[in-house]
């Protein structure tokens, strides 16, 4: 992962498309790992239904089988991605398997939310942009946070919403809790006054 | 909005104001200082990994307060000792809190304790609610401890990892929803009918991004317990928080309570408590006004907590996709009564409805009557110290379940069915068996 082009708020990759809509929370991680009371390590669940049978063994119609780690940090999906139950480790586990990104025409609320919260960027684009990235498999994109300006090579660019704290925070390679810590002094200040 | 003068705030403006230690800006919200976490084992484990991942100690131990309440089986253990969790993972999450709280130093209200409970029962049973507090929880209905005039916010595990480390939780400031309540509650009215009718009135997304203050003399005239069960529904209708100004009625709660002010510090913090109310000329962003006379004993029929009728009214017969999904989903036709759909289990409980006075009503109804055959009645209490004392005056026991088709209502309204296994009015049993 190239973490000096992250923090500068430039995403460059290749894309991974999974071109299904309405794929819930409990396909991005079912509902029995939910239990664990550790957050590292959930890539290993992700979209474990669609990978793995359930003695373990892998599916052979696997379709993540065609993912390239490290090249596609970028997920494509259809529309309504992360729809259904609130679970903060759906982005948990995204961001574990090697996604710094997803792009779709339309996301569920909480799931916006609670990837902004973890560092993982949900990109809202049209349908003919999401048509054309399903079309074209392993695209090549370049996402620059701070411009909110999508990029699809030799495609054209096109700009995307994102609430200001969340591209303050991506644009430093800083998450929420980055950001209170580096407040202490205000912190400190308040607890004397107090 | 009206020019308020200067000095004039909102309660809740008071103890934003007292709590902020950075404003928000164009780019960035506002940092918010909190004073109380209450901890349980659902939604901390990972909070707690990931603190001790970043190699984060927890910021002010005193300032947490622990309890395990929502993976733990209601039903006693066996005579060896041994408790029945639905699940390993859920016995696991109950063993991580014991190491997290006692790795961390904070205090626990474990098995052991006797001021075990819902979360939301125990803080204000044991005093760690107090009025101009700052509190927050990993779970929704954080928004009960409001009615002691604290700002009570429930967040998500990565909150609670915020709030762990450095005491403090981001947030946009919110709008004000005033929430004007006046005149007296026909018998047989409870609190729970008054919230029910309250987001019917403004709809379930009608708070969205706002802190309600309930006001008015019909809020002034309820005891604790009623505007816990208000303030608890607030996020029913997308409030961010509900809060009520403290009164005599608050501070009375709280006298004596194990971790209320003492001595001269009593006296002393109650005099700053007096300070939180609304002050006259302060404008709330948006106020809507309700005539307790309206009020009726009232039900959901529906799917959300929006969908409400009075107990006595007819369903709606609207052809809207909402409207139908809900009556086919309840198995109802639109038009037709509810009051007389058979009612196969009662439960009096959650963290609603689960205190002393909530059990009191139900009891004060069910006196000398019996549950109709073939209806099931499960009351759980909040917490160890509300089910000593309830069944110390009668003889309450149960375990949890979960209906199907639910529908929400008051514990008086709630009795009064399972009395005659229907969905019932209470004003037809009130004053006990004749």
């Amino acid at each position: 992962m190239n973490e000096n082009a992250k923090s500068m708020g430039i995403i460059e990759s290749r894309t991974f498309n999974l071109a299904v809509d309405n794929i819930d929370t409990d396909q991005i991680i079912p509902g029995k790992f939910l239990t664990t009371t550790e957050r590292e390590g959930l890539g290993q669940f992700c979209f474990y239904s669609w990978r793995f049978n359930e003695d373990g063994s892998e599916k052979p119609d696997n379709p993540l089988r065609q993912h390239q780690p490290g090249r596609q940090r970028v997920l494509v999906a259809g529309s309504n991605f992360g729809c259904g139950s609130s679970r903060e480790h759906a982005p948990w586990a995204l961001l574990d398997y090697g996604f710094q990104a997803v792009i779709s025409s339309r996301f569920a609320d909480i799931f916006c939310n609670n990837s902004l919260k973890n560092g993982l960027l949900p990109i809202v684009v049209d349908d003919n942009v999401l048509e054309h990235l399903l079309a074209n498999p392993d695209h090549a994109v370049r996402i620059d946070i701070g411009n909110r300006r999508l990029t699809l090579d030799g495609y054209g660019d096109v700009g995307f919403p994102l609430d200001p704290f969340s591209a303050y925070c991506l644009t430093r390679g800083i998450d929420q809790l980055d950001f209170i810590l580096q407040n202490e002094q205000a912190i400190l200040d308040y607890e004397k006054s107090a | 909005m009206s020019e308020p003068s200067q000095a004039a705030s909102t309660l809740f403006e008071k103890v934003w104001k007292r709590h902020l230690v950075r404003n928000e800006t164009p780019e960035t919200p506002a940092i918010l200082y909190i004073d109380l976490q209450l901890l349980h084992e659902v939604t901390s484990p990972q909070a707690f990994d990931e603190l001790k991942r970043r190699g984060l100690g927890v910021r002010r131990p005193e300032c947490c307060l622990a309890t395990i309440d929502h993976s733990t089986p209601t039903s006693p253990p066996d005579a060896d000792g041994t408790r029945h969790y639905i699940t390993e993972q859920a016995r696991a999450q109950v063993d991580v809190l014991h190491v997290n709280c006692a790795e961390h130093g904070i205090e626990l209200h474990g098995w052991d304790s006797p001021n075990r409970g819902i979360v939301h029962v125990m803080g204000p049973e044991m005093g760690a609610t107090q009025p101009g507090m700052t509190i927050v929880c990993g779970d929704s209905h954080t928004a009960t401890h409001g009615a002691f005039g604290a700002l009570a916010f429930g967040i998500g595990t990565t909150e609670v990892g915020h709030v762990l480390a450095t005491q403090c939780l981001l947030q946009n400031m919110p709008k004000t929803l005033g929430i004007r309540i006046e005149g007296d509650l026909e018998p047989g009215v409870t609190a729970k009918d008054v919230i029910l009718h309250v987001i019917s009135a403004i709809g379930v997304d009608g708070g969205t991004g706002s802190v309600i203050e309930y006001h008015g003399s019909t809020v002034r005239a309820m005891d604790m317990e009623s505007r816990m069960t208000m303030c608890n529904m607030s996020i029913e209708c997308g409030a961010r928080a509900g809060m009520v100004a403290p009164d005599e009625f608050t501070f009375e709660y709280l006298k004596g309570r194990p971790m209320s002010p003492s001595g001269a510090n009593w006296e002393r913090a109650v005099d700053e408590w007096k300070k939180l109310k609304t002050d006259p000329g302060a404008a709330f962003d948006r106020l809507v006004e309700i005539d307790a006379a309206d009020i009726e004993p009232s039900v959901t029929w529906g799917t959300n907590p929006g969908m409400v009728i009075a107990v006595g009214s007819p369903v709606p017969d609207r052809q809207d996709p909402g409207t139908l999904d809900a009556l086919e989903y309840m198995q109802l036709k639109g038009g037709v009564k509810l009051a007389g759909e058979a009612v196969d289990v009662v439960f009096i409980g959650s963290c609603t409805n689960s205190r002393l006075t909530d059990l009191r009503a139900a009891a004060s109804v069910m006196k000398g009557r019996k549950v109709a055959q073939g209806t099931r009645v499960l009351i759980v209490a909040g917490s160890e110290a509300t089910r000593r004392q309830a069944e110390a005056e009668g003889n309450f026991k149960g375990r949890q379940g979960s209906g199907v088709r639910t529908v929400l209502a008051s514990p008086l309204t709630a009795a009064a069915s399972a009395i005659t296994g229907k969905v019932t009015d209470p004003r037809e049993f009130l004053g006990g068996a004749a």
